[in-house]
């Protein structure tokens, strides 16, 4: 743990020395809040694996063109709910011999696949496919792996119309893993403003606000959602049901955000370092935003992560429903209303797999959040 | 406590009306009606079209009159017809109401029948194996989406052919079942979707059950019980439970509010005919008066159930006093 203070003023350096005695004082000493904090996660497994698969998955999300071998909407009517290839990439040949990894190509005898050993199909690393861009700019055709037409790769199996849901699954995480962080810094900033405005002002402003927060709590959110999402009718186009669908949830979910918040800043406002700060004659939304707000942050972003799920699994919900994100782009939530059929459920399992990944996310976010509560907790030792 | 009822009862007034009339106002800023659609089909003589249209004042934009004719119509008790289904929405609602609520209070049952002895389980044996597998299996229940978890469930059902894939009761054998075998029946339909609602609340409810009864475990009333030389059960089961039960009974209008919501997703998995599932139905299709009558319904019931959920508290906790001062 560093606890050199980078200062070359002696005096300094001398207060420093005396208190390497105890290691224990330096540290908590010298640490901002944050930085104890910060301390404290790092010192927790789950937490920080939560925090690495979550890098992994937004990473994934970012470079989905990249990492997948096809489009989302690369259709294969010949490769209808093919099985998962993922257990089978060979590396070793049939004289038992060690290859580069490759796959057999599949062929379609009666009832079902089966891998034809005549054709061998080697995966090949940073091949030319399918289009794509990385945020909206870097535009390119160089897939991570892939392999040769005629051959394919399916590693989580094909869908309905011959789509590789590996790929599918990469592109529908740019929707469905970022209408959480969008939907939350749009709600959370609503949230602070309007909470630390009512409890700070008081008066008319918090009377309106306060009543606005009871209706939207009082309305059963999945159908508040939905008649909104109704209101705007249903031509819209995918990029615009994504915007809707974040406007719509951070809509309702500042919320229960605004009224902790007001609580909080109620009680701090009464605090000495306020009042002091108004005996400086400091200007009123000048303490609000630079001394009442900050104190509040460390349960901003603790509540934040935890709620980020919500925005998630109400995605996947409205997609689920048929409201939400539709075909052909991809979600997580739209690609596993195929799941419906119970048919298609029973025989070709693998089109769940969406809802693994979601359960990841989903989970991540929470432990995640539970370690930042309780590193954020002043009462735990780190 | 009669006083607090009362006030309780008298403060939904308004929030009814407010939220009734957010719902017409978002109803009619959105493009096009249940009636367009009709007309569009075709199958219905351009009379009945133009009397549907007089009946409930589609013809009007604005939003007051629409909302005046609604409330009148409705203060009668009139919640009006259903376009899609074409019988009363109350004879509708009804039947559908009374079917998410028997799915909502058998979800009910096993989430708080597992959770409250599980929670003090995993706080008595706090940080051993039970605790840290009762952790994840929390953790795990928190984060599973309902509509994943449903779908799991399905698919057992459709592999092992042990359960029923959906619906309420048998459509074939349904008319020659005695009342014994229409019990049977519905509870047979009823175990998995119940049984994913469930053991989504008991992930809930068993950590903060757990928390409590640490909390509680730790005060000075349960080391006076202990020197007194009462034993560990009794200790448990009379002094600690009871204390620590009770915050778990205030989430009782929370669950409720989630089951109404979280319902619609296990209801369209499992084609359970209940009220969520209708209500996002007629949301889709534009059915108006189904639509009012729903929110009505549910805002009602979410109400209830805070209110239930206070009563409850004053009920099994003496210090608490709902009237105040």
């Amino acid at each position: 743990m560093e606890t050199e203070p980078g200062s070359d003023r002696p005096g300094e350096v001398r207060k420093v020395m005396s208190a390497r005695q105890s290691e224990v004082e330096t540290t908590s000493r010298k640490l901002s809040t944050r930085g104890i904090a910060w301390t404290k996660l790092r010192r927790k497994k789950t937490a920080m694996l939560s925090l690495y698969v979550l890098v992994v998955l937004y990473a994934g999300a970012l470079f989905a063109g990249f990492v997948s071998p096809y489009s989302y909407a690369h259709r294969n009517d010949a490769a209808q709910f093919h099985p998962p290839m993922l257990t089978s990439v060979h590396i070793f040949n049939s004289d038992g011999g060690l290859t580069r990894p490759f796959v057999y190509g599949g062929s379609t005898s009666g009832s079902g696949y089966s891998d034809d050993k005549s054709r061998v199909f080697p995966i090949r690393f940073f091949v030319r496919g399918d289009p794509y861009a990385i945020l909206w700019v870097i535009r390119s055709d160089i897939h991570l792996f892939g392999v040769d037409e005629p051959g394919a790769i399916y590693l989580f199996g094909s869908d309905l119309f011959g789509r590789d849901i590996f790929s599918r699954i990469m592109f529908g995480s740019q929707i469905s893993l970022s209408v959480g962080i969008v939907g939350i810094i749009i709600s959370t900033t609503i949230g602070v403003l309007v909470g630390g405005l009512a409890g700070y002002l008081g008066g008319a402003f918090d009377f309106v606000s306060m009543r606005l927060v009871e209706v939207l709590l009082a309305i059963p959110g999945l159908y508040f959602i939905l008649i909104l999402r109704q209101t705007f009718g249903n031509d819209l186009d995918s990029s615009q049901v994504y915007f809707l669908i974040v406007i719509i949830l951070s809509f309702i979910g500042w919320a229960s955000e605004a009224r902790v918040v007001r609580g909080m800043v109620l009680a701090l406002k009464e605090r000495e370092f306020v009042l002091a700060a108004q005996a400086l004659g400091l200007g009123k939304f000048r303490i609000l935003i630079r001394h009442i707000l900050p104190n509040t942050m460390s349960f901003v972003i603790v509540t934040a992560t935890l709620t980020v799920p919500f925005y998630i699994l109400s995605e996947v919900a409205l997609s689920f429903l048929g409201v939400g994100i539709h075909e052909p782009e991809a979600s997580w939530g739209n690609m596993l209303s195929a799941a419906q059929n119970v048919r298609f459920l029973t025989d070709f399992t693998w089109i769940l797999t969406p809802g693994v990944f979601i359960l990841i996310a989903v989970m991540a976010w929470n432990i995640l959040g539970d370690g930042l509560r309780d590193a954020a907790d002043p009462r735990t030792l780190g | 406590m009669r006083t607090f009822v009362i006030r309780r009862l008298l403060a939904l007034i308004p929030l009814l009306l407010v939220v009734t009339f957010l719902t017409q106002a978002l109803l009619v800023a959105s493009p096009g009606n249940y009636v367009d659609r009709m007309r569009e089909g075709r199958q219905f003589s351009e009379e009945f079209i133009q009397q549907l249209t007089r009946q409930y004042h589609l013809e009007t934009e604005n939003v007051f009159v629409r909302y005046w004719y609604w409330l009148g119509q409705t203060l009668q008790g009139n919640f009006g017809y259903s376009f899609a289904y074409k019988i009363s929405v109350w004879s509708l609602l009804w039947q559908r109401t009374l079917n998410t609520l028997l799915l909502a209070i058998a979800s009910l049952l096993i989430s708080w029948g597992l959770a409250i002895p599980l929670g003090m389980l995993a706080a008595v044996k706090r940080d051993t194996w039970v605790d840290k597998l009762a952790g994840i299996f929390s953790f795990a229940g928190l984060s599973i989406p309902s509509v994943f978890f449903s779908l799991l469930m399905l698919l057992f059902a459709s592999k092992t052919g042990l359960f029923p894939i959906g619906d309420i009761h048998d459509q074939v054998y349904w008319g020659n079942f005695s009342p014994l075998q229409k019990l049977g029946d519905v509870l047979w339909h009823l175990v998995l979707p119940s049984m994913v609602l469930g053991l989504i609340g008991t992930a809930q409810f068993m950590r903060q059950m757990r928390s409590q009864t640490i909390e509680v475990l730790s005060q000075d009333y349960i080391r006076t019980a202990k020197a007194k030389g009462l034993s560990p059960s009794r200790i448990l089961f009379r002094h600690a439970f009871s204390n620590a039960v009770n915050p778990i009974v205030t989430l009782f209008g929370f669950s409720l509010a989630f089951l109404l919501a979280g319902a619609v997703l296990t209801e369209t998995v499992f084609s359970w005919p209940g009220m969520g599932r209708l209500t996002v139905d007629a949301l889709i299709n534009k059915d108006e008066p189904l639509i009012m009558a729903s929110v009505v319904l549910l805002t009602v019931m979410l109400a209830f159930g805070s209110l239930a959920s206070d009563i409850l508290l004053a009920v099994i906790d003496p210090r608490i006093r709902l009237d105040g001062n």
